[in-house]
C-alpha cells in the first residue's frame, strides 16, 4: 500500500510538471523560440543566379507588375548603404523579397507579411556594381516582380 | 554590442509605422583584411521577428548583404497605443537579441 501511494505520488509530480511545459507553450511564454522558428532558406540565399535564387524561394512564373513600388537612389555613391523602400500595392501581399541582380549572391533579403502588416519594407543594402534591384511579391499564391536599376560608383560587396 | 537595438513607433489612426535599427557588422564573409589578405569570416543576421503584441506580424529571412548596423522600416495596420512590439534576431553564429518597445 505504502509503495503504492509512493508510485502515485511520483506519477503526479511527473504529470504536472509536463503540464507546466505544455502550458507555458500554449500561452506563448516560450515567444523567442516559436518566433525565430521560420527557416533561413539555405538554397535560395546560397544561389549564385537570380535564376536559382527565385527557384530556391520556389517563386515560378513570375509576372512583371507595376503595383510593386520601389523607391531608392537612381545613382548610389556608396554601393555599401543604399536606401530602398518598397511597397507592394497588390492586394493580399504576402511576401516580398529583394535581389541585387549582379551581386555574388544575388538575394537580400525576404520578408513575410501575416496579421495586419501592409506589404511594405524599408532598409538599406549593399551592392556590389551597377544592376537592377529585382523585387517579387507573392501574393495570393502567385508571383509578381518589379526592378530599378540603381548606379553604383563605389561598389559595397569587395575590400 | 548585443544590447544595442532601437526601436521607434509612430501611430496615426490604426496605422503603426514601425523603424528599428539593430547593431550588427553583417559581413559577408566576401570582404578581405586589408592586412593579412585573409577572407574575413561571414558574420550576419540571418532571422528577424517582428511582433505585435506577442503575434509575429514580419519573418524575415536576410543574407549578408543587408548594410552594416542594420536598419529596418515596416508598416503595420490595427495598432493602438499601449500595444508591444517586440523584435527577435538570431546570427550564423547563433548569437541572438531582442528588444520591445510600446507604442506611444
Amino acid at each position: 500500500m505504502n509503495e503504492l501511494n509512493q508510485q502515485r505520488r511520483t506519477l503526479l509530480k511527473g504529470g504536472c510538471a509536463a503540464g507546466i511545459v505544455t502550458l507555458a507553450a500554449a500561452s506563448g511564454l516560450l515567444v523567442p523560440g516559436r518566433v525565430l522558428a521560420a527557416e533561413w532558406s539555405k538554397s535560395a540565399f546560397e544561389a549564385k543566379s537570380v535564376a536559382d535564387a527565385l527557384k530556391g524561394l520556389g517563386a515560378a512564373d513570375v509576372a512583371t507588375s507595376s503595383d510593386i513600388l520601389i523607391k531608392a537612389p537612381d545613382i548610389a555613391e556608396n554601393g555599401s548603404m543604399v536606401p530602398v523602400e518598397v511597397t507592394s500595392q497588390i492586394a493580399g501581399t504576402q511576401s516580398i523579397s529583394i535581389l541585387s541582380e549582379k551581386n555574388p549572391l544575388p538575394l537580400l533579403a525576404a520578408f513575410e507579411f501575416t496579421d495586419g502588416a501592409q506589404g511594405y519594407v524599408s532598409t538599406r543594402i549593399k551592392m556590389g556594381q551597377t544592376s537592377n534591384v529585382r523585387v517579387v511579391v507573392k501574393a495570393g499564391g502567385k508571383y509578381y516582380s518589379a526592378a530599378k536599376e540603381i548606379k553604383v560608383t563605389i561598389g559595397g560587396c569587395g575590400g | 554590442m548585443a544590447d544595442m537595438m532601437k526601436i521607434r513607433t509612430q501611430l496615426s489612426g490604426d496605422a503603426l509605422a514601425i523603424k528599428i535599427l539593430m547593431a550588427h557588422p553583417m559581413e559577408t564573409g566576401q570582404r578581405k583584411d586589408a592586412k593579412t589578405g585573409q577572407f574575413i569570416p561571414a558574420h550576419f543576421i540571418k532571422n528577424v521577428a517582428v511582433g505585435l503584441n506577442g503575434k509575429t506580424v514580419v519573418a524575415a529571412q536576410w543574407g549578408g548583404a543587408i548594410s552594416k548596423d542594420p536598419f529596418l522600416g515596416l508598416k503595420v495596420k490595427g495598432a493602438k497605443a499601449g500595444d508591444k512590439v517586440t523584435v527577435n534576431w538570431e546570427d550564423n553564429k547563433g548569437e541572438k537579441n531582442s528588444a520591445e518597445a510600446t507604442v506611444g
